[in-house]
């Protein structure tokens, strides 16, 4: 057993282990590094655990029986998700870190002594609302987080699911899990507490439902800082500083990557947490244009062309190119132009995955080189100056309109500037308006060549062609 | 007089906000799926909590009902340290491979 005090000072390296394994993430060569970090701050946070409570009895033996369950779980997820469901790990992850929460909350609950809050029925004031607080937004972070997880799976329809006095709903939920709070550190009733908690998991499905699939990875960032600040909120009941360390640093990450996504997306945060976006279909006026205009379509043989006599292709990913599984082929499309002495990059639009970085994942695991692959504002410059823009699986985030047309719901948005190049090569199966349901008047420009075929077979066409 | 404990806590709650407000910030746009992971994997540090729950009055009565949740905690948290990090470490390791062959 060691001294309490000893103990802190643990916990507190652990918390600075866990800030440089964030800080190592700052470049692809210190992220290992960092990682090992992170997992360094855990083994001494577990191993002080056991120390301090100096219990070596046989419920020793359990808890490390559950780890070892749990953590056979966690490895084989881990090796097995493919990375285009990462979205959905991580979504599936924050609903396990919110149960976790609320577990502890309960048990501490149940048996403030262990924690040393008090007795059951009089625990201390300040621990049981922090473990209140702990335990709801813990809920919350698992209810949103299954919902989330549901749609980006495919389970649930990504539509928005919205109906009248929605938003009242809520907040009249979010009153009375205050005002229960309140009574329940007047009285300190069981049922107090398990009614907060309920409350909480039915606000937590409540907020995520009416959001639509385009703002899942604003749901997924916001989850993420929820989950930080339930971890946050139990390190105050548990007085641990590893605890309050990690929750702050993981709710501010989270928060961080919230705005990042809303401003790539020129969405405020009020309006993706109030939903419906994404639910308005392209209306019959849309369509009818959209049959008046001409389109110019081609072949793998024309893409291959234009490609082979350009000396600088810029390549435009979206998530369609993961659905189709074609980052393989574009690879070898790459090396292909690259041996022909053409210049080639990528250029990723911050939202153009599921998820914060999604893109640049499934890039790498194609063996992209990350030093060829460029965010919005390092590369849109670049288009003016490049032959070709090959747009794949990417279709809102060129959409010229959004700096055009300020009746477009996505007036405003940072666009990748493709127009600008000397032609553009578009994979698409059909002109069916992207996610946000406009209409992309890229399609229609004079220097457009739209390649009609499913992403992956179009690529490996052009590969053959490029011989 | 003295200062409330819970003041000092709440101070290194709130200069980690800070903390964490700037680390993330220089963390490349390309790492942010690994990021996400990894503050997963580093949350689930709540599973400190659930050990303490779970090994608390042992003498004779192991599994009551306040150690029993602290045992399925035990179990989600481990999912989420072992899963977390692990993945984070797969996908790191894409990043170094296309340095590697270049």
């Amino acid at each position: 057993m060691i001294s309490a005090n000893l103990s802190a000072i643990f916990y507190l390296i652990s918390g600075i282990l866990f800030i440089l394994a964030l800080r190592g993430l700052s470049s692809p060569d210190t992220s290992r590094q960092g990682n090992y970090f992170g997992i360094a701050g855990m083994i001494i946070a577990i191993v002080v655990t056991f120390l301090s409570v100096g219990n070596f009895s046989t419920s020793l033996v359990y808890v490390l029986l559950f780890l070892a369950i749990g953590g056979a779980i966690g490895a084989f997820i881990a090796f097995k998700i493919p990375m285009t469901a990462m979205p959905e790990l991580v979504a599936g992850f924050h609903s396990l870190v919110g149960l976790a929460a609320v577990f502890v909350a309960i048990s501490a609950f149940l048996n403030p002594e262990a924690f040393n809050l008090g007795n059951v029925g009089s625990i201390k004031l300040a621990s049981l609302i922090e473990m209140s607080i702990g335990a709801a937004v813990g809920a919350i972070t698992f209810s949103g987080s299954i919902i989330a997880f549901l749609k980006l799976r495919g389970i649930m329809s990504g539509s928005p699911i919205t109906f009248a006095g929605q938003h009242y709903l809520n907040l009249i939920l979010g009153i009375a899990i205050f005002v229960l709070i309140f009574y329940l550190c007047k009285s300190q009733t069981n049922s107090l507490f398990w009614t907060v908690i309920m409350a909480s998991f039915l606000i937590g499905v409540l907020l995520i439902i009416p959001i639509g699939g385009a703002d899942m990875p604003v749901v997924i960032s916001m989850l993420n800082s929820y989950s930080g600040w339930a971890a946050a909120g139990i390190g105050f009941t548990l007085e641990n500083t590893a605890l309050i360390i990690t929750g702050a640093l993981v709710g501010s990450s989270g928060a961080i990557l919230s705005y990042i996504m809303c401003k790539a997306m020129n969405r405020s945060f009020v309006s993706v947490i109030l939903g419906g976006f994404g639910a308005e279909s392209s209306s019959n006026d849309l369509k009818n244009k959209k049959d008046q205009k001409p389109v110019k379509s081609g072949n793998a043989e024309d893409a291959a062309f234009l490609m082979k006599n350009a000396s600088s292709v810029i390549i435009v990913p979206g998530y369609g190119m993961a659905v189709a599984q074609a980052q393989h082929a574009l690879r070898e499309m790459v090396d292909k132009l690259k041996k022909n002495d053409i210049k080639v990059t990528y250029a990723i639009h911050p939202v153009a995955g599921r998820m914060p970085g999604h893109m640049n994942v499934l890039l790498a695991e194609a063996n992209v080189p990350y030093d060829e692959v460029f965010e919005l504002e390092d590369i849109n410059n670049d288009f003016a100056n490049s032959d070709v823009a090959f747009v794949i699986g990417a279709n809102d985030v060129t959409n010229p309109a959004a700096k055009t047309d300020p009746t477009s719901p996505i007036f405003g948005m940072p666009v990748l500037d493709v127009e600008k190049c000397k032609s553009v090569l578009f994979v698409k199966r059909s002109l069916s308006p992207g996610y946000a349901g406009v209409d992309n008047e890229l399609f229609y420009k004079d220097n457009t060549l739209m390649l009609f075929a499913d992403a992956k077979k179009m690529t490996e066409d052009i590969v053959k062609n490029l011989d | 007089m003295e200062i409330d404990p819970f003041i000092f806590r709440l101070s290194i709650f709130i200069l980690s906000i800070f903390i964490g407000y700037y680390v993330v910030w220089s963390v490349t746009p390309s790492l942010h799926t690994p990021l996400m992971s990894v503050t997963n994997a580093i949350s689930s540090v709540i599973i400190v909590g659930a050990i303490i729950a779970a090994l608390t009055d042992s003498t004779e009565n192991i599994f009551n009902s306040s150690s029993l949740f602290g045992f399925t905690a035990i179990i989600l948290a481990a999912v989420n340290i072992f899963g977390g990090f692990l993945v984070t470490q797969r996908m790191l390791q894409m990043y170094k491979k296309k340095k590697d062959k270049k």
